[in-house]
């Protein structure tokens, strides 16, 4: 029996980890798993870190919160400090590259650690709105949860609404989601 | 004559405190009465915005004091009225709900768990057990269903409005700030559906003719000359709580044909418990699973039973020992050891359980 | 051979001689009220909410359906059955001290969301029911339990000003009005008003009536009446004081 896949995405408030989690949670809902999506909330969210504990598997996920994830991404430099303590020997750790000055606070016990650079990708390349799709991009590469199908059905479904309008939008939400997948393909 | 609120059933994917507004119109909730208070606020953002569009209705009271009172008053009216508090607003909770204790009156309150003594966290807790169970400057005479997924806090909210109108006992739904906060998928239901008939709310004050004169006016108090008087009521109350109790208790368990060791849980809780038998079970340790959903009352003849065979009971909990005392009281006599694993106010995963139970047996 | 005094007709009779003590002013505020229900007709419709306190021995006072509630309390059961069944007529009767202090956030709030309640609240100067003590409307040097060598206001603040807090507090369409034992032709007349605001789905309405224990004042019946008639009527003014749309009492017209 395969496990859940236990994902924990860290950032600053507006970074978006919370709609990438939820749009995660949901496209895997629609394919019929089991998802379970819990923020911080209150207090503990108000001026903190925000994050998202997400588990995704093929039988009834069992505690909402846990110790250690697969995979835990953290988006600045707080983000990293205060989600060291999720990491295990069996964790991928994913940051962005361009977070300065916590060279001493990355995890040691990780069973790999990546840099991506989905900050610097969204702004020069793309467009920093699309920063947590790029995100998304390389959750879905590093884990394999959800399709790539199902994860442009869930952006769809999502901000279709704004497509409507705007149809460069769209391309530009794939290729956000395609790039967040390679800046992953090329590391792992 | 609106729509119902739920045509058949659909899969959807939400948060606890929206499948408790969506649970209540299905049940035919037909006013909330509420006061802020994290983590139950989104059970009235909720019902607010759902309400009108079945005929429903919601008042904002002052304070936890007035939302209990006020829906004593729903329900005195014979309107199907709930409410939903937390913590120190669960505190509050306690002295209107007594009242309806004393006077049988079939309130339906949801409870969403969040860390104590005081205001202390927003975020989660199984802090709430004594006080949602035995609150208040009485006995207990009251019913709490302890919920650990979103199915559940469905099901069991259509269910407490039924319990508490069949049985005239204030009901609990006792969740937690995960469950009330997280999102996970669920199967809302039209209640006819799946044949379950909704028991019919009736008023208590205001029925039809003149009181004196048609039919005798109704009189209800909390407030009794002397001791035997009020004694005699009481000793009514308690025999109808013990003839429903068997009827109205309900448990869950596996794995306990073999088991040397009972993993002993409730709510959010129990999933963690589960998922550590289940693995641990697989690797050929002999240990069970229980987990009372009515902790008032409790499923007291099961949990007997298992603690006259089983030698060790591990209970785990989000508190430091709320659960065991009731189950301590439960098995009083029973041969049975009882270990624990309590984390007030904290989450307890999968990991804890299973490294507990193998630090048990070695 | 006595006569018998004429009952309202929603009195319950089988539950008379009432409990109050005698000289108590709550059996001519209840007649009061008795008159005020039989005239407008709403037996049937009038839901009567009592709290804790004396007022509490008036459970089966009425043939008119009773909710006797917690300390402070009648008024949101009250407000929770109105808004669950606006048909019916909430009365939530209660003293000073559920009314202005352990039910005073109740009654405010009541007030200021202009809820179609009715509120009767006797004044007796002190907390009866508990033998006696200070209440919000306890005269300056007034002898109680907890204040034996006189209220002192400089300690303990000046009597409550509750009608007046209530008539600033709610908006077009309330009633608002103290009357007094001492004349129960304005009392009832009070109390009509106030039904009949909540009938018309006016608004909030609230009487104060100024009443009298002489068991806890130790007082005899000239006393009594005494602090009826003239000391009390010093710190609360008696008389409409909030009408909706229309004239005061005793305004003239033109």
């Amino acid at each position: 029996m395969a496990k859940a896949v236990k994902i924990l995405l860290a950032g600053e408030g507006g970074q978006g980890v919370q709609s990438v989690a939820e749009i995660i949670a949901e496209a895997a809902n629609e394919e019929g798993r089991e998802a379970l999506y819990i923020p911080n909330f209150g207090v503990e969210q108000r001026g903190g870190v925000s994050i998202a504990y997400l588990q995704i598997g093929d039988e009834p996920i069992g505690a909402p919160k846990f110790q250690t994830g697969d995979i835990v991404i953290a988006l600045s430099d707080r983000a990293v400090h205060r989600t060291r303590q999720y990491v295990g020997p069996q964790t991928l750790f994913v940051y962005d590259s361009s977070i300065e000055g916590i060279d001493d606070a990355l995890p040691t016990q990780a069973k790999k650690i990546l840099p991506i650079p989905a900050i610097e990708v969204s702004k020069k390349e793309l467009h920093p709105r699309v920063f947590n799709i790029v995100i998304m991009g390389a959750v879905i590469k590093a884990t394999g949860v959800i399709s790539v199908e199902d994860a442009r059905n869930a952006i769809e479904k999502k901000l279709g609404y704004k497509f409507e309008k705007n149809p460069q939008l769209r391309e530009l939400n794939f290729r956000a989601l395609e790039r967040g997948m390679e800046l992953v393909a090329q590391l792992i | 004559m609106p729509d119902k609120p739920i045509e058949g059933e659909k899969r959807v994917f939400m948060t606890g405190n929206e499948v408790v507004a969506w649970a209540a119109l299905a049940a035919g909730a037909e006013i909330m009465y509420g006061y802020p208070i994290t983590p139950q606020n989104e059970i009235m953002h909720y019902w607010t915005r759902l309400a009108p569009r079945y005929g429903r209705e919601f008042l904002q009271t002052e304070d936890e004091l007035s939302a209990g009172f006020t829906t004593c008053g729903g329900v005195l009216a014979g309107r199907k009225a709930f409410t939903a508090t937390a913590g120190p607003g669960n505190t509050l909770m306690q002295e209107p709900m007594s009242m309806a204790e004393a006077m049988r009156l079939p309130t339906v309150v949801v409870i969403q768990q969040r860390g104590g003594p005081s205001t202390a966290t927003v975020i989660y807790s199984q802090q709430e057990v004594t006080m949602t169970t035995l609150g208040g400057n009485g006995e207990g005479l009251r019913i709490v269903y302890s919920t650990a997924n979103h199915q559940e806090l469905f099901d069991y909210t259509i269910k407490a409005f039924n319990t508490a109108w069949k049985y005239r006992f204030p009901t609990f739904i006792l969740g937690d700030g995960y469950q009330a906060k997280m999102r996970e998928s669920l199967t809302i239901y039209d209640p006819d559906i799946r044949g379950i008939e909704l028991v019919q709310a009736e008023p208590f004050l205001g029925k039809p003719g003149v009181p004196g004169v048609d039919r005798p006016p109704t009189q209800l108090r909390n407030t009794y000359n002397v001791e035997e008087e009020l004694y005699e009521v009481l000793e009514g109350y308690f025999k109808d709580y013990e003839k429903i109790a068997p009827e109205v208790a309900e448990h869950e368990a596996f794995g306990l044909e073999d088991a040397e060791l009972v993993v002993v849980s409730h709510g959010v809780v129990s999933r963690a418990c589960k998922a550590a038998v289940k693995e641990l079970r697989e690797e050929g340790v002999r240990v069970g699973y229980f987990r009372p959903i009515t902790l008032r009352p409790l499923p007291v003849k099961a949990l007997r039973e298992t603690a006259e065979k089983v030698g060790k009971f591990l209970v785990v909990e989000s508190a430091q020992g709320q659960l065991a005392r009731l189950l301590k009281e439960a098995a009083f006599g029973c041969p049975v050891e009882m270990l624990e694993l309590f984390k007030p106010g904290v989450g307890i995963t999968a990991e804890d359980v299973v490294s507990r139970v193998k630090e048990i047996t070695g | 051979m006595s006569v018998q005094p004429a009952m309202p007709k929603s009195w319950r009779v089988d539950t008379k001689p009432h409990k109050f003590c005698p000289g108590c002013g709550h059996g001519l505020v209840l007649k009061a009220l008795g008159q005020a229900i039989d005239e407008l007709g709403i037996q049937d419709r009038a839901v009567f909410g009592c709290d804790i306190g004396c007022s509490l021995l008036a459970w089966d006072f009425f043939n008119v359906d009773t909710i006797q509630t917690h300390h402070g309390r009648t008024t949101p059961v009250i407000t929770g059955l109105k808004r669950a069944n606006p048909n019916l007529i909430g009365i939530a009767y209660m003293g000073d001290g559920g009314g202005y202090a352990i039910g005073s956030q109740h009654l405010v709030n009541a007030a200021a969301r202009n809820e179609k309640i009715t509120v009767i609240l006797v004044n007796n100067t002190q907390y009866g029911m508990t033998g006696g003590q200070m209440a919000p409307t306890t005269l300056p040097g007034q002898k109680t339990e907890t204040s034996p060598y006189g209220r002192d206001p400089e300690k303990t603040g000046y009597p409550t000003q509750g009608p007046e807090m209530v008539a600033a507090i709610t908006r077009e369409g309330a009633y608002v009005a103290r009357g007094t034992v001492a004349n129960l032709r304005q009392l009832k007349n009070y109390l009509k008003k106030a039904l009949e605001n909540q009938m018309a789905g006016n608004g909030f309405s609230f009487v104060e009536v100024l009443s009298a224990c002489p068991t806890n004042w130790r007082t005899n019946a000239e006393e009594t009446w005494k602090m009826v008639e003239e000391e009390m009527p010093k710190y609360f003014k008696v008389g409409e004081i909030k009408v909706p749309g229309g004239q005061k009492e005793g305004e003239a017209n033109g």
